[in-house]
């Protein structure tokens, strides 16, 4: 298989901040609105740079997100950070209406999403939200892979126009993906070819395949790993050709399994090419305080869950 | 200026097109529309600096957020007939396949609203990002809001209002329609909202009151007043003292009429106290 280096572990996050950065100096319309937590989001350097275009709302995420929409209005391209949890669950109905059904050209940027956030616990570790901003119409969602993923997509996003979640994460997790690498909305991306199955991956858990991928080379099975960036729109057609390939598909996400990347596979299979799949998601449970690598253990996320699942698999396969 | 009687009889046909609007399909809330008929069109045909045509970005003029998106069939009204779309089409009104949503939306693409309504408490938050990028455009029109009084119980609103006073935002004016009552009875019995005036000057704003809010002179005076207060480092709120249905002897002093429309009689009889003046639909 085709082998990828960690080039140094980096936190998603920084990602995100790095492209605010520099979409502070290209681009004249980003503004920038965070909720009482500019060092988590990184948002340091956007400020730095453009002071006049940062909005500091205070820990009042409805009103931040109400902002960012009334914001468009006058040709601004807000990005609007704070905690997944707060992001999302918390501003349901101000992102539903103001923003979705609104067609406002705001960008939700979700930080410390899923268990990987660690000590802080379930109140801050959401595991639906990928779910929640799926249902909406009209609503792109993105959860990149590591820090020059997060970064190019922070970039990528401002070229579009119309609501977007990005989704990242707390922990410094391995860099792989190339420096400014393209990142182009709704096109997952082959790692590495593979013939026995298909193993489909987005966020953190990216990484976590391609080391399980190494593990099943060593017995002999050969899998084939996308990172699927983008859960909405779904790459559909990457994901058919792979599996009328292999046969079989593992779905694994940082996330519930009800409403996440793996549910919107099973939708795709279903209605094109029925294939046994497993999911490695957390099992409609809340998270708990420990380190990221504890509950990612835990949790059946990491590299070892996913090898499981996939024996499991292609064990079921016909 | 437009003359008094010509801004009257513009109201008299409001009136008129909330009520035909709400009969035509049962459903609608015609109460607060009555209520706020004066001070939109004192708005619209007074107050605001409007470009012809319309374009979302609104750059270049003053710019409004209905908050209490339920009180659609007045701001559809006002809007047609000030020229955003031919008034035939409020005879639409909450219609399949309608422009004229059950609450303003974008999603069809209806000439003048800028952001969907109805879920309440949100429209104030929407104001603050319009009116922060007017700003950084460099662009001194205002930014104008209506919001229910039973709307103020929704926390989002304090949220803002928090916000619009910590960081100057002057070139705001938010009008709360103060008529006291909402669905479940009067905001008194409901959740009261105590001493509205001080709480909006413990957040920090200029607040002004219009005793008469169905009073198109008085309307006017209290905007004009409302928009001497602009540009003096405080967010301007004004309290319209306003009667739920007005115009329509039987659909006031009540709250039986915020969501409720009239029968084929009812009509009758409420048209007859709103004589045609610039042509119905």
């Amino acid at each position: 298989m085709k082998k990828y280096i960690d080039t140094g572990k980096k936190d998603t996050r920084s990602g995100f901040g790095a492209g605010l950065t520099e979409l502070a100096k290209t681009n004249e319309n980003v503004v920038a609105l965070c909720a009482d937590l500019i060092g988590s989001l990184k948002m340091e350097g956007f400020i730095e740079h453009s002071p006049e275009r940062f909005f500091q709302t205070g820990i009042a995420e409805a009103n931040m997100i109400g902002m960012a929409a009334g914001l468009t209005v006058g040709g601004k391209i807000p990005f609007a950070g704070t905690f997944a949890n707060f992001a999302t669950g918390r501003v349901y109905d101000q992102i539903r209406q103001s923003v979705a059904y609104s067609e406002k050209n705001v960008k939700i940027c979700a930080s410390h999403a899923g268990l990987t956030l660690g000590e802080d616990g379930a109140t801050h570790q959401i595991l639906e939200d990928i779910g929640l901003m799926k249902m909406l119409p009209g609503m792109v969602v993105i959860n990149p892979c590591d820090f020059n993923q997060t970064k190019a997509a922070t970039l990528a996003i401002a070229e579009y126009e119309g609501p977007v979640y990005l989704r990242f994460g707390r922990p410094k997790v391995a860099n792989f993906t190339p420096e400014n690498g393209e990142f182009v909305i709704g096109k997952a991306v082959m790692l590495s070819e593979g013939t026995d199955v298909t193993i489909v991956a987005t966020g953190h858990c990216v990484w976590e395949a391609l080391l399980a991928a190494e593990k099943l080379e060593a017995k002999g099975i050969s899998a084939e790993v996308i990172n699927i960036h983008t859960i909405k729109p779904l790459d559909e057609e990457a994901i058919l050709k792979s599996i009328a390939k292999t046969g079989c598909i593992v779905t694994c996400e940082e996330h519930n399994y009800l409403g996440g990347l793996g549910e919107s596979v099973a939708r795709v299979l279903s209605l094109n090419n029925p294939t046994p799949q497993e999911y490695v998601a957390t099992k409609d449970t809340f998270g708990e305080s420990g380190t990221a690598t504890e509950l990612m253990a835990k949790y059946e996320l990491d590299a070892p869950a996913i090898e499981k699942a996939a024996e499991k698999v292609l064990a079921r396969k016909k | 200026m437009s003359n008094i009687k010509q801004l009257e009889d513009f109201a008299t046909q409001v009136r008129r097109d909330i009520l035909r609007q709400v009969h035509a399909v049962n459903s609608g809330h015609p109460g607060g529309s009555l209520g706020c008929t004066e001070f939109l069109v004192a708005l619209y045909q007074e107050i605001m600096n409007r470009k012809d045509g319309f374009d979302m970005d609104g750059i270049g003029e003053d710019v409004f957020y209905l908050s209490n998106g339920h009180i659609s069939p007045v701001i559809y009204s006002v809007l047609a007939r000030s020229g955003y779309f031919p008034v035939e089409e409020l005879s639409t009104f909450r219609k399949l396949g309608t422009r004229l949503q059950g609450h303003p939306s974008t999603h069809d693409g209806l000439p003048g609203v800028r952001v969907a309504s109805g879920s309440l408490g949100q429209g104030l938050s929407v104001a603050l990002g319009t009116a922060q990028a007017k700003k950084l455009n460099n662009d001194d029109n205002l930014v104008y809001t209506l919001h229910g009084d039973g709307e103020l119980q929704e926390g989002q609103i304090w949220e803002a209002a928090m916000y619009a006073a910590a960081n100057k935002v002057d070139n705001l004016i938010a009008t709360v329609d103060y008529n006291g009552q909402q669905i479940d009875g009067s905001t008194e019995d409901v959740c009261s909202l105590g001493n509205l005036k001080a709480k909006f000057e413990a957040f920090g704003w200029d607040v002004l009151e219009v005793k008469e809010g169905n009073n198109l002179e008085a309307i006017i005076a209290g905007l004009n007043e409302a928009k001497s207060k602009t540009g003096k480092g405080k967010p301007v709120c004004i309290l319209l003292h306003t009667m739920m249905g007005n115009g329509v002897d039987f659909m006031m002093h009540t709250h039986a009429w915020h969501g409720k429309a009239p029968s084929d009689e009812q009509l009758a009889t409420a048209l007859s106290q709103n004589p045609e003046t610039l042509g119905d639909y």
